[in-house]
């Protein structure tokens, strides 16, 4: 990213600028603050005006009620099979495209690859009904590849990684492999690769984060007794599968703390990650 | 890695590589790896390409045709030829014309809020910040949300006798909202959840576009004695022009398919949106009938509709930018 020097503004933040970042940031996390505190209570006292403000003393049990009876600790396997197969894939396949479009020369790379950018604009979302017949002739409803495989077409992802390459990869470099006769594979392995490095660790996170919390495709073709991910689950839960409302947020939790235990982490890369997204390289 | 170990790499590869000169072989070795990388392009992009074939052109090109049949999901392979009977059918279909109404209220209610505030917060991200990136990050956390965790607090916070909202309202001395089954409040809670959770990331795009504008613009316009507000007006927006584009379209999008808010935010209703149907949303129309009444077919038909929303709203945004006054 070509930020400013040192990405610093003209203006230097007065204590009014701070005030309204705390309120900002206090209304992104409270929700996401509240979800334990009413996971730490009764559905009794979820029904009482006022609300509690502070933790209470169920917290474990309504965990435990969530894990068993609401599936969210087979979800929650399910959806770390399902994210990370997703992330893994989604890099490798479209690091490989991205640097074909960057560059390589071949008959129809142009129209293939405005082809890929036009399906950008469609939603997927749009494709859903043939997905599901094709889906179901198959024989793969409830099964996790019926998830998996879809979400691996990015073609956000072949973009993002062909705008990498195109900066991070001279061609005077392949120029050089390619007189001393190293093959399509060693070039790959010795040059892309580790060119793309960067670019692959924010796109992995990225679609990491968006094949966990996916949910349309997921609802549609998994289902909450057989191999349900966490969304799919938690759609259980809140449509009365336990009716219990204390326990409907401990399994928002469950299925929320992942998540932020990564942006906690990672949160330099994804901030960097999302930034990069829209800057055009 | 540098490119200079890159380099160092490239070079280091004739040491072991085929075709090096200077072999018995060489010629036809060179040959052979001539006609390995005229076929290259095409291995790297085959496994995307043949997963986007199947997952996603398929789909999209056949959506249209599944549209003109009869489908139940209960048997998927016993397919009627209606012809147009499934669109005949929405026409007249009172709830296709509600979802339709629904979606794009909804979508304004969302959409535009939305963005003005990320706006302001992007401004705010952009100044000389102590904890900048603690501040980056806590904007993040709505995004690493699930639509599902958030609506599912959200619908509590809105509970008509004991959310927390409404209990503000009456701290305030104004009587309870029911924002459940009203049909305006329950479409702004409904928004609320959108508002919510992608406020902070749209932040981040035009925090990131607001750094690429040179700072010498605002020096200028300083020295030229504009105060504050006319330099976000004439320094910051033209900069942001990309941005906005970039996140108008992609939000515009997601309000078109909004379906997890509605389908979740009350318990009880399901895929109705609502006891009256007050928020059911054409994607969660289309769920409903194909996915709880069975009618794949028609829900086809619906997403079909949801395209041609879609364009006719772009192609609503050309005509007025099009009339628009380009500076």
């Amino acid at each position: 990213m070509t930020g400013r020097a040192g990405s610093e503004s003209y203006e230097r933040a007065g204590w009014g600028t701070y005030l309204l970042l705390a309120l900002f940031t206090m209304v992104s996390v409270f929700p996401l603050l509240w979800t334990a505190v009413a996971a730490s209570r009764t559905s009794g006292r979820l029904a009482e005006s006022p609300p509690p403000f502070w933790f209470g003393r169920n917290l474990a049990r309504n965990l435990s009620v969530a894990w068993d009876e609401g599936a969210m600790g087979e979800a929650l396997a399910n959806t770390a099979v399902v994210a990370g197969s997703v992330a893994a894939g989604t890099v490798l396949f479209s690091t490989l495209a991205g640097f074909a479009f960057a560059r390589l020369r071949f008959r129809f790379r142009g129209p293939l690859l405005l082809l890929v950018g036009a399906t950008m604009l469609i939603p997927p979302q749009l494709g859903v009904v043939p997905l599901y017949l094709l889906i179901a002739r198959l024989g793969w409803t409830d099964r996790l590849q019926a998830v998996v495989l879809p979400s691996l077409v990015s073609a956000f992802g072949v973009f993002y990684m062909r705008q990498h390459l195109l900066r991070a990869l001279p061609p005077e470099l392949l120029e050089a492999a390619r007189m001393d006769g190293a093959g399509t594979l060693r070039v790959v392995w010795h040059l892309v690769l580790p060119a793309a490095r960067p670019a692959m660790a924010v796109l992995g996170m990225l679609s990491f984060v968006a094949a966990w919390n996916d949910f349309f495709w997921p609802v549609l073709a998994l289902t909450q007794t057989g191999s349900p991910t966490v969304q799919v689950a938690l759609t259980g839960l809140g449509r009365g599968y336990v009716p219990d409302t204390s326990v409907v947020m401990a399994g928002a939790l469950l299925g929320t703390l992942p998540l932020l235990v990564v942006l906690a982490l990672f949160g330099r890369q994804i901030v960097g990650g999302v930034m990069r997204g829209a800057v055009k390289g | 890695m540098s490119s200079g170990t890159a380099e160092l790499v490239a070079r280091a590869l004739p040491l072991t590589g085929p075709g090096a000169p200077g072999r018995p072989g060489a010629a036809r070795r060179e040959r052979l790896g001539r006609l390995r990388s005229r076929a290259a392009p095409y291995v790297l992009i085959a496994p995307f390409f043949l997963l986007f074939g199947a997952f996603g052109l398929f789909p999209l090109a056949a959506t249209a045709w599944t549209s003109l049949f009869r489908v139940e999901l209960t048997a998927p392979e016993a397919r009627e030829w209606v012809g147009a009977h499934n669109y005949a059918r929405l026409l007249t279909d009172e709830f296709f014309w509600n979802a339709l109404a629904n979606t794009v209220l909804i979508g304004v209610l969302a959409t535009v809020p939305q963005l003005l505030l990320a706006l302001g917060a992007a401004h705010l991200l952009d100044a000389r910040l102590r904890g900048r990136l603690f501040f980056r990050v806590a904007a993040l956390a709505p995004y690493a949300t699930s639509v599902a965790a958030a609506t599912l607090v959200f619908a509590l916070f809105y509970g008509r006798d004991q959310g927390m909202v409404n209990w503000a309202v009456g701290l305030v001395g104004l009587d309870p909202v029911d924002w459940q089954n009203g049909p305006w409040a329950s479409k702004c809670a409904v928004a609320s959840i959108v508002i919510w959770r992608w406020t902070g990331y749209n932040a981040l795009i035009y925090l990131a576009a607001m750094q690429t504008i040179p700072p010498e613009l605002y020096e200028a316009a300083a020295l030229d004695g504009a105060s504050r507000w006319r330099r976000f007006w004439h320094v910051t927006l033209p900069g942001l022009r990309p941005a906005l584009a970039f996140t108008g379209l992609v939000s515009v999008i997601g309000a078109v398919q909004l379906f997890g808010e509605p389908l979740l935010f009350s318990s009880g209703a399901g895929a109705s949106g609502g006891a009256d149907h007050q928020y059911q949303t054409l994607g969660l129309y289309l769920y409903e009938q194909g996915w709880v009444n069975l009618h794949l077919g028609r829900a086809a038909a619906i997403a079909w509709a949801m395209l041609l929303l879609l364009v006719v709203l772009f192609g609503v945004v050309r005509l007025v930018r099009g009339k628009g006054v380009r500076r």
